[in-house]
This record gives C-alpha cells, sequence and structure tokens, in this order.
C-alpha cells in the first residue's frame, strides 16, 4: 500500500503518540481508579499561580534581607571623624593632630584622612562644580569638612564612640563623630518592614492555596463521589481511597508547583540582573545558597499542603458514609 | 405450595451437610430521618449454598433490604449477624473486610465510566491488594465467563445494557463472594439476555456462592425451582416469621 504523504505523517504522528504513551502508561499498570482529570480540576494552575507568587514574595523578603546584611557587613566597624566650622588652616591643623591621635588609639584597625579631591568628588553631585570653588567669586565662601576615616576591629556601640571622642577632645575639639551603621538604621528598618510584608505574603498565599486546593479537593470528590461509593461498597479502606486522592491531589500539585517554581525563578533572575546594576552586594537577588533551598521547599511544601488537604477533606467525606 | 422453614442455627445447604446462617436478621426496622419505617420487623436468615428471590411491589422496600444487606445502610433498630460477626456494631475499620465477602449487582450497573472493562472488573481484587501481575489471568477469565472477551478494553459508556450487566456481574462474582446480591439484574434487559444472567448467578450458587437475586420476574424464578423466595410488601416481609417460599405458582404476580 502506497501512503500520501500526509497519510503517512499523520501514521507517524499516531505511532509516536503511542510510543510516548506506552512508556508514560506501561503495560499491566494500574489504571487510576479515580479519573484524574476530575481530581485534578484547577489545582495544577492554582498551585502554579500561589507558587509562583510565593516564591517570588520570599525571594523579595529574602533578597532584600541579604542586602541589609552586605550594606551592614560594609559599614560595620566604621566610624566617620568630621571636622567642619573652623577657617581651612584650623581644620587641617585639627585634622593632622586628630590623625596623630587615633593612630595611637588601641582598637583601631584602619585610619585614613580624605583628600580634598575626594572630598569635593563627595559633595560634587550635590552643590555642583561652582560652588566647589573652581569657578570665579564663590571659592573663599565654601570650606569644606575634613573626613577621616576610621575602621574599628568590634563594634561601634556609644561606648566606641565615647572613647573616640575622648580621644579627639583635646586634638580636635571640633570634631563629631559618628558611626557608619546609624546612616544605615532608617534603611534597615525600611527593609525590616519590607520583609514583614513578605513574611506575611507568602502567610496569606499559604493560607489562600490551602483553600483553594480544599475546594478542588471538594470538588474532585464530588466529581468522583460515584466512583468513591463503589469502592466503598466494594470493600475499599477510607485510608485506601484517601492515598488514591492524596496521591492525585499532590502529583497535580507537583505539576503546577514545578511550573509555578520555574516562571517565579525567572523573573527573580530577571530581577537580581537588574538590581545587580546598582552595584555590589545586591547581585543574585542577595540571595543565599540555603535561600534558594528555601525557596525551592516552597512548591514541595505545596505538594504536602495539596496532598495533606485532599487527605482530610476525603476522610471526613468518608465517615458520612455508613 | 411446599414451605421451607429453616431453623435458627441450622439448615441444609444444599449439599446435604448442615450450616449455620451466614447472614442472620432480627427485628430490623430502618427510617430515614424522623420519617416512617421503610423497613419494619425484617426477621430472617440466609444460609450458605441458597439461593433465594427477593421479591416483591416497586416501592416495598426491596433495595433498601438489599442495602441492608450489602453493609450500605445501617439500620435504625434491630440485630443484624453478618458471617458470624455483630453487622450493625461493627467497627468501620472492620467493614471493609466484611464488604469484600460480598458481591454486589447494582440495579444501575455503577460502573466506573472511566475505567476499561477489564479495570472495572479487577477494581475489587485491587482494592483487595492482588498483585497486578495475579490479576490478569482471572479477570480475563471471569471477562471471558460472561462472553465480553471482545470489549477487554472498552470503556461501560460503550457497551450495550446487556453487557454492561454482564461487567457488573464480572466484577460482583471475581473475588468469588461468599454472598452475592443483586437489585434487578434482568430489569434492563431482554428476556433471552436475563435468562443468560440467571445462569450466570446460577452457576456461581453451584460453586458455593448464596444468592440473593431482587427481581419481579415470575418466569425468571421458576426457572430456579430451588430456589427460596422472600416476599416484601410495604416493608415488611410476607411472613413475619421470616419464612422463606418457594418460588410462587405461575398465575402470582409478586
Amino acid at each position: 500500500m502506497i501512503l500520501t504523504r500526509k497519510e503517512q505523517a499523520s501514521l507517524f504522528a499516531r505511532e509516536g503518540v503511542g510510543r510516548i504513551r506506552a512508556i508514560w502508561e506501561p503495560r499491566g499498570a494500574s489504571a487510576p481508579l479515580l479519573s484524574q482529570k476530575a481530581v485534578a480540576g484547577p489545582v495544577p494552575w492554582v498551585i502554579a499561580i500561589m507558587t509562583a507568587l510565593t516564591v517570588i514574595a520570599a525571594a523579595g523578603g529574602l533578597a532584600l534581607g541579604g542586602i541589609a546584611r552586605t550594606a551592614e557587613a560594609d559599614l560595620a566597624g566604621g566610624v566617620t571623624v568630621q571636622i567642619a566650622g573652623p577657617a581651612e588652616a584650623e581644620a587641617d591643623k585639627q585634622a593632622k593632630a586628630a590623625m596623630a591621635a587615633l593612630g595611637k588609639l588601641d582598637g583601631v584597625s584602619a585610619v585614613r584622612r580624605l583628600s580634598a579631591n575626594e572630598r569635593e568628588d563627595l559633595l560634587r553631585p550635590w552643590i555642583g562644580e561652582q560652588a566647589l570653588g573652581t569657578g570665579e567669586g564663590e571659592e573663599d565662601l565654601l570650606v569644606l569638612p575634613e573626613l577621616i576615616e576610621l575602621r574599628l576591629n568590634g563594634a561601634t556601640g556609644k561606648a566606641e564612640l565615647d572613647r573616640v571622642r575622648e580621644a579627639l577632645a583635646k586634638a580636635a575639639p571640633d570634631a563629631s563623630v559618628s558611626a557608619d551603621m546609624e546612616w544605615l538604621r532608617p534603611l534597615k528598618e525600611a527593609i525590616s518592614a519590607l520583609q514583614w510584608l513578605a513574611v506575611a505574603l507568602v502567610g496569606l498565599l499559604v493560607t489562600a492555596t490551602a483553600a483553594a486546593v480544599l475546594l478542588a479537593s471538594r470538588s474532585a470528590l464530588s466529581a468522583n463521589r460515584d466512583t468513591i461509593e463503589i469502592m466503598h461498597l466494594l470493600g475499599a479502606h477510607d485510608m485506601q481511597v484517601a492515598r488514591l486522592f492524596q496521591k492525585a491531589a499532590a502529583m497535580s500539585a507537583a505539576a503546577g508547583g514545578a511550573a509555578g517554581f520555574a516562571v517565579a525563578e525567572a523573573t527573580v533572575f530577571l530581577l537580581a540582573g537588574k538590581f545587580a546594576a546598582l552595584g555590589p552586594g545586591s547581585t543574585a537577588a542577595g540571595l543565599r545558597w540555603f535561600d534558594w533551598v528555601a525557596l525551592v521547599l516552597i512548591p514541595i511544601a505545596g505538594v504536602v499542603l495539596a496532598a495533606f488537604t485532599a487527605r482530610i477533606t476525603v476522610l471526613a467525606t468518608l465517615r458520612r458514609m455508613p | 405450595m411446599s414451605f421451607d422453614t429453616p431453623t435458627l442455627d441450622l439448615a441444609d445447604n444444599g449439599f446435604g451437610k448442615p450450616t449455620g446462617p451466614i447472614v442472620r436478621f432480627e427485628n430490623v426496622g430502618l427510617r430515614y430521618g424522623a420519617g416512617r419505617e421503610v423497613l419494619s420487623d425484617i426477621t430472617f436468615r440466609l444460609h450458605p449454598g441458597r439461593f433465594y428471590f427477593l421479591t416483591g411491589p416497586s416501592g416495598a422496600g426491596k433495595t433498601t433490604l438489599l442495602k441492608l444487606l450489602y453493609l450500605a445502610q445501617r439500620p435504625s433498630r434491630g440485630e443484624i449477624a453478618m458471617f458470624g460477626e455483630d453487622a450493625v456494631n461493627l467497627s468501620r475499620t472492620r467493614r471493609p473486610e466484611l464488604r469484600r465477602r460480598i458481591g454486589v449487582v447494582f440495579q444501575d450497573f455503577r460502573l466506573v465510566p472511566h475505567l476499561t472493562v477489564f479495570d472495572n472488573v479487577a477494581l475489587p481484587l485491587r482494592l483487595a491488594g492482588v498483585e497486578e501481575e495475579e490479576l490478569a489471568g482471572p479477570v480475563t477469565d471471569m471477562i471471558e465467563w460472561v462472553g465480553l472477551t471482545r470489549a477487554l478494553g472498552q470503556r461501560p459508556s460503550t457497551l450495550s445494557g446487556g453487557e454492561q450487566q454482564r461487567v457488573a456481574i464480572a466484577r460482583a462474582v471475581i473475588t468469588r463472594p461468599e454472598l452475592l446480591v443483586a437489585d434487578e439484574p434482568t430489569g434492563n434487559v431482554d428476556p433471552q439476555m436475563a435468562i443468560r444472567l440467571l445462569y450466570l448467578f446460577s452457576s456461581m450458587n453451584k460453586l458455593g456462592t448464596t444468592v440473593v437475586l431482587a427481581t419481579h420476574d415470575t418466569s425468571l424464578m421458576h426457572r430456579q425451582p430451588d430456589a427460596a423466595v422472600m416476599r416484601l410488601e410495604r416493608g415488611r416481609l410476607d411472613d413475619p416469621t421470616g419464612m422463606i417460599r418457594n418460588p410462587p405458582d405461575r398465575g402470582r404476580t409478586p
């Protein structure tokens, strides 16, 4: 028999589908007792969406924590000494004396005085080129404060700052001392608030997922009610029926969870790329390896949640049967 | 008309060997909610290896009585003993074991629509934990016994009413139950098919299974002359003592 190209293509497609089905449904394997379509219903979609949202929310919270940690590590032990107020010569004199005093202070790992150029670079974005004295007429009006960067070995608490102030009291009476961490406090508070928001979002999403799976389980139970009743009357134990449901729910949730996780991961990587442009410390969205493990656990938790919800729903319904 | 009046504990099982009843109903009553009793004062015994017809007009309570027999319903009062166990107060975990000793042919077949004929018949074995490699042979043989080998891989919706009924019978007897309960199994089939189905039940009975078959069909009852007949009327057995009659005269409509 000679087949046309169209017939050959059709036959090839049918054979291909048959081969795939043979792998997927091996000969002799038991047919699913419950209609998978009826059991699954919208569960995979619900789980996919919920997983994606939960992973993104959790990744956001974890990344914020990472950014805060990086900034904290950069600024830990950092103290800035500023000498502002006196005329330029007096400020220079006090700065030199302060450098000498700080050099003798215990617990100081590094001390560095910022050059005039560095100080100008810091101010240039804010006050402009002209005000920095490169223009005509205004150069005498602006005296840049002297800045000294100090790195302490330990924490920069009140006691340490008082020790620095005491050391500078005579050498540089116009010096003011501040810990770099203090600048970070408002940012840390904002990040902390956002992290709590992320936790609340994850909590809400988990609750919504549980509710959606519960409704889907009830609907699936209703769709398979006849089959369940038959199984019940043919001598199925409640746990046997519940296991079938929880397996079906777990498989649906696994499929949905995998899809949702893939979407969320792609989103997180995309955002990580954007955040990387902000500078070091914000790359890879600030996530550590165990943060990724925590994110992977979300779809797994979704599967467990779906299976558990299906189980308790089915057992509760079966208990109403004689 | 002759009467079969079994004693409380002993009766002839048809093979000349006295055996105790496998089912005992004692003053059983059933009502739904606060309504009137749909079954009242039901007392009878079923003995191993016997063939029983349950007859009576529509609405007499035949299906409800069968539901009590296959443990789909609990009575409101009275005692039911199945295979020597108190079926009323039996724990939930032990009821499935009892159900597995009973084969049921439902009036509306109740086949699982998304399963093939093979999988429908294999269902009780799978529920009983039989391994896949062990169930293929018995299931195929059973399907062959009911004459549906060609329909092995088909779904119930592609079969005729008589064929579906035969699948339901195959499913009911695949575990070789001690008690086989059939609710109007010939109600939806032509007379010729009804006789074939009766032959299947009779074959099972000859293998030692106690058969309870609910039917309106008098001619069918006459084809099984050894069978005893229970007649229900308005939720009560015709004979309040639970005596079981042999098939009624041809002229009488059950």
